[in-house]
């Protein structure tokens, strides 16, 4: 290791509780309607990994897009080594050397590594030196395992080592308090554990590291200590030691935590053929995405499918091969016994296939449509009457509330339109409608991505009452837990394949992770 | 009370604060008029004087006023049609040519009809002209090869020729003094849409107030108002749901194209009785600017295309009265259309 640059607070190292890098105080932050962050107190120390838990919309986000410049809060200090400093924009945090990993990379993916570094320099010299830039990126590679070949073009690497180049970025430019967005989200199993450690080596160096999450047994993996955010307050602040499941739970949601009660468990296999069947399906290539290549699976009444894979390997074109939204350039697509390939959308959703996407505001509704308004589009005949001249709202009316009903969700305001909807008010809407119509077959594609735990746990449970009814539900997720515990067969897409097939009792996690990415021992 | 107590009192009200949004933007745009009249050497307080007493002072002008209306409302609903459903429909002119295209086909074609017959002929094919000619963008965005927009807009270049190959070669008249000119042979009398009133307003202007309902009617109370609008709002999330985008689109520009047509055929049936090349100063292209001004409102567009249809009268009655050149009223619907641009700052409180 040279010594090229200088690790940041290498005196602090020794002990946590010497003096704070960063302290936030009082710092309240108001959007239209709602207090994102109510006179907020928060402490950073050098060599801690901080993990910032809470639901979504608790304002943990926010609390840290105020650190980074990107919103500027209504009150509150920001001290800095005991010095105040005015953060007003993400330059100004970078000045003050804290940087920011988003959930969303922010890469050239033309471009090399070494360029993208060089890009986001500060003082990026007249002349670059790509050398210079390759050796510093080498040196912290080694250092803390970050090992990328600084020549290749980013569009060529995987996820996770996207993730690495941008925290890569932020070292090379001297940065002491690294924020992660939801770091953990794109990554396989494997790759968390190994980004874990990354964050202990960055923690002896001294660095000050903030993980923003609603993920319970990472923050219990990794975190020195944990503030629970709660509605745009600190609900609490526990070192690791004395943190326990149960009791963060009891922080994110008060008194009343969500229940975890049993999931209504699968039926006796149903007999008659298939709900779905597709024999050997191919897609075209597309521009971007992942082609099916040879795909073939069937989901039986009463059985959910499970499908693990990293993104980008062809869950899309899947779901959009059996919605009929893409065709199958080879191969057939087979709904309960009848030869559905040159079937369109239409059709297909007409025979009982039902859709919850992971972006309902982009892939499900009108966002400037209100909730009713939206019911009906989903399933127009029923509600037409004379022929389609007028529609009979008093019916949209009656279904969204029985719906509603049914599945155990508060009712949500009828005549706003649904962009002004929470994430999980939203994903509570879509599956209402989805279920209003009591389909056969749900695609349900990464359905609790970004929600809270409780509307998380509800789309979970309305899963398994489709499937005890006798419905077939194929889940994408990139959750494994849930996966795991929802799934009656698990299949693994990589490359637009279907690399593994098995029930989920018989495998472990990391083997799972394994033929995710086609990496170490395969299951 | 004061200016902002007026302007919050305004913004209020939903109907009052869309008033005074056309207001301010015609005052300003008429303010801004006069300084080029001026810079010309005209007295603009004389020409807006002319203006109104011609427009608004005698009953010919006024209903001169309506009859320019026609083609500009009725191009007006074919480019908000579509709009609705994000489709940029930039052909109105181009549709409206080949609507008076084929209706002139049947009009001199089937000679004996009585008018009984001949009107509701007349009407469908003057629809299937310009609708054909529109679906045929809509065809290939459906399909998703070419973007309609372009298509729409190139198209335009096209119709006025096919018309100009008619009108001087197999169509064009043989009469002693028409054959001067380049146009067809007159229509016969029961192919000319019924007048009113003894002016020279005609059935077009019944057909564009009805189409203009069944718009508003259609979008506000149907299913399919409702499906077109979630294509519109989020295509991709409508062709998930099942919502069958391509038949949709190239419906859509059917029947845009075809009120177009419309505005093509009452041009020549009911004022001109001839096909001529060259007949329209531009409808199409000032009935986009109506639809794009109104947001594609039924009542903005019933609105905006009766102001540019004064307008458009005064550019004529201008040039005779003070010898401002007609395009000067160019300068005028410009200005409009700036200001209207503008809008998110000037009239920001408002909206």
């Amino acid at each position: 290791m040279t010594n090229a640059r200088t690790v940041p607070g290498e005196a602090a190292a020794e002990g946590a509780q010497s003096a704070p890098l960063v302290s936030l105080r009082g710092v309240t932050k108001r959007f239209p309607n709602v207090i994102a962050n109510d006179a907020v107190d928060l402490d950073l120390f050098p060599g801690e990994v901080h993990a910032l838990l809470g639901e979504n919309g608790a304002g943990k986000s926010t609390l840290m897009k105020i650190l980074y410049g990107f919103y500027s809060a209504d009150a509150g200090t920001i001290r800095m080594d005991g010095h105040e400093i005015r953060i007003e924009s993400p330059l100004d945090a970078r000045r003050n050397r804290i940087g920011m990993v988003f959930q969303t990379f922010t890469l050239v993916p033309a471009m090399s590594v070494a360029e993208n570094i060089a890009l986001y320099l500060p003082e990026l010299p007249f002349l670059t030196s790509d050398r210079a830039i390759s050796r510093q990126i080498s040196d912290l590679g080694d250092r803390y395992r970050l090992r990328v070949a600084p020549h290749l073009p980013v569009r060529d690497l995987s996820v996770g080592d996207q993730q690495k180049v941008e925290l890569l970025k932020l070292l090379v430019g001297k940065t002491r308090v690294l924020i992660f967005d939801e770091a953990t989200r794109v990554l396989a199993p494997h790759e968390i554990e190994g980004l874990f450690e990354i964050f202990a080596r960055l923690k002896a160096d001294g660095y000050a590291v903030v993980l923003i999450t609603h993920k319970m047994n990472e923050v219990l993996a990794c975190a020195d200590r944990i503030t629970v955010m709660r509605r745009g307050r600190v609900a609490g602040t526990v070192p690791r030691a004395s943190a326990t499941q149960a009791s963060l739970v009891e922080l994110m949601f008060g008194a009343v935590a969500p229940t975890s009660a049993p999931l209504p468990s699968a039926p006796a296999a149903a007999d008659g053929p298939p709900l779905l069947e597709l024999r050997g399906v191919r897609t075209a290539p597309s521009a971007a995405g992942t082609p099916l290549v040879g795909v073939t699976l069937s989901i039986r009444p009463g059985e959910i499918i499970g499908v693990a894979g990293v993104s980008g390997n062809g869950q899309r074109e899947l779901v959009d091969v059996i919605q009929g939204l893409v065709p199958c350039a080879e191969g057939t697509r087979v709904l309960h016994g009848v030869d559905a390939t040159s079937w369109g959308p239409g059709r297909i959703r007409a025979d009982g296939v039902g859709f919850v996407p992971e972006e309902p505001l982009a892939m499900a509704v009108v966002p400037w449509m209100t909730l009713h308004q939206n019911t009906v589009i989903g399933n127009a005949s029923r509600y037409a009457r004379h022929g389609g001249v007028s529609l009979d709202w008093g019916q949209v009316r009656q279904d969204v509330a029985t719906s509603f009903e049914e599945l155990g969700f508060e009712s949500l305001p009828p005549y706003v339109p649904v962009r002004k909807f929470s994430g999980g008010q939203l994903q509570r809407a879509v599956l209402a409608r989805e279920l209003g119509r009591h389909p056969k077959l749900l695609i349900a594609s990464y359905p609790t991505r970004g929600l809270d735990v409780r509307t998380a746990e509800s789309a979970r449970r309305v899963l398994a009452q489709l499937r005890a009814r006798g419905g077939g539900v194929l889940l994408v997720s990139e959750d494994l837990d849930e996966l795991c515990n929802l799934s009656d067969r698990l299949v693994v897409l990589r490359g637009g394949a279907i690399v593994g097939e098995f029930r989920p009792q018989d495998v472990d996690r990391h083997a799972i992770g394994h033929l995710m990415t086609g990496s170490g021992a395969e299951a | 009370m004061s200016f902002s107590d007026v302007m919050t009192r305004i913004s209020r009200s939903r109907w009052a604060s869309e008033v005074a949004r056309y207001a301010l933007v015609l005052t300003i745009a008429l303010l801004a008029y006069a300084v080029v009249l001026l810079l010309a050497g005209k007295d603009p307080l004389r020409a807006l004087t002319d203006t109104a007493s011609y427009t608004f002072g005698t009953w010919l002008g006024f209903s001169e006023v309506i009859v320019r209306m026609i083609p500009l409302l009725l191009t007006a609903i074919a480019v908000a049609l579509p709009s609705r459903l994000g489709l940029i429909n930039v052909g109105g002119e181009g549709q409206l040519y080949m609507g008076a295209w084929l209706a002139t086909y049947a009009a001199i074609t089937f000679t004996s009809l009585p008018p009984g017959l001949f009107i509701p002929l007349l009407v469908l094919f003057g629809f299937v002209g310009g609708g054909v000619w529109a679906s045929v963008a809509g065809y290939f965005r459906a399909r998703g090869l070419v973007n309609e927009t372009i298509t729409t807009l190139l198209m335009n270049y096209i119709a006025p020729l096919i018309v100009g190959f008619f009108v001087y070669g197999a169509w064009r008249s043989r009469e002693m003094g028409a054959s001067a000119f380049p146009q067809s042979i007159a229509f016969p009398d029961a192919a000319r849409l019924p007048r009113f009133l003894g002016t020279r307003i005609h059935l077009g202007f019944v057909l564009a107030v009805v189409l203009l309902i069944a718009f508003w009617f259609v979008f506000e109370k149907t299913k399919w108002g409702l499906e077109m609008r979630a294509i519109g709002g989020n295509a991709d999330a409508a062709r998930r749901l099942g919502i069958n985008l391509g038949l949709y689109i190239v419906i859509v520009m059917f029947i845009a194209g075809g009120i177009a047509g419309l505005a093509g055929m009452a041009e020549v049936s009911a004022l001109h009785g001839r096909l001529r090349a060259g007949f329209s100063p531009g409808f199409g292209f000032t009935g986009f600017l109506i639809s794009w001004l109104a947001g594609g409102s039924a009542g903005g567009m019933f609105a905006m295309s009766f102001v540019l249809a004064v307008v458009l009268s005064a550019g004529s009655l201008l040039q005779i009265t003070q010898g401002v050149p007609y395009a000067a009223t160019n300068v005028l619907m410009a200005l409009i259309l700036f200001i209207v641009l503008m809008r998110p700052k000037l009239l920001g409180r408002l909206s």
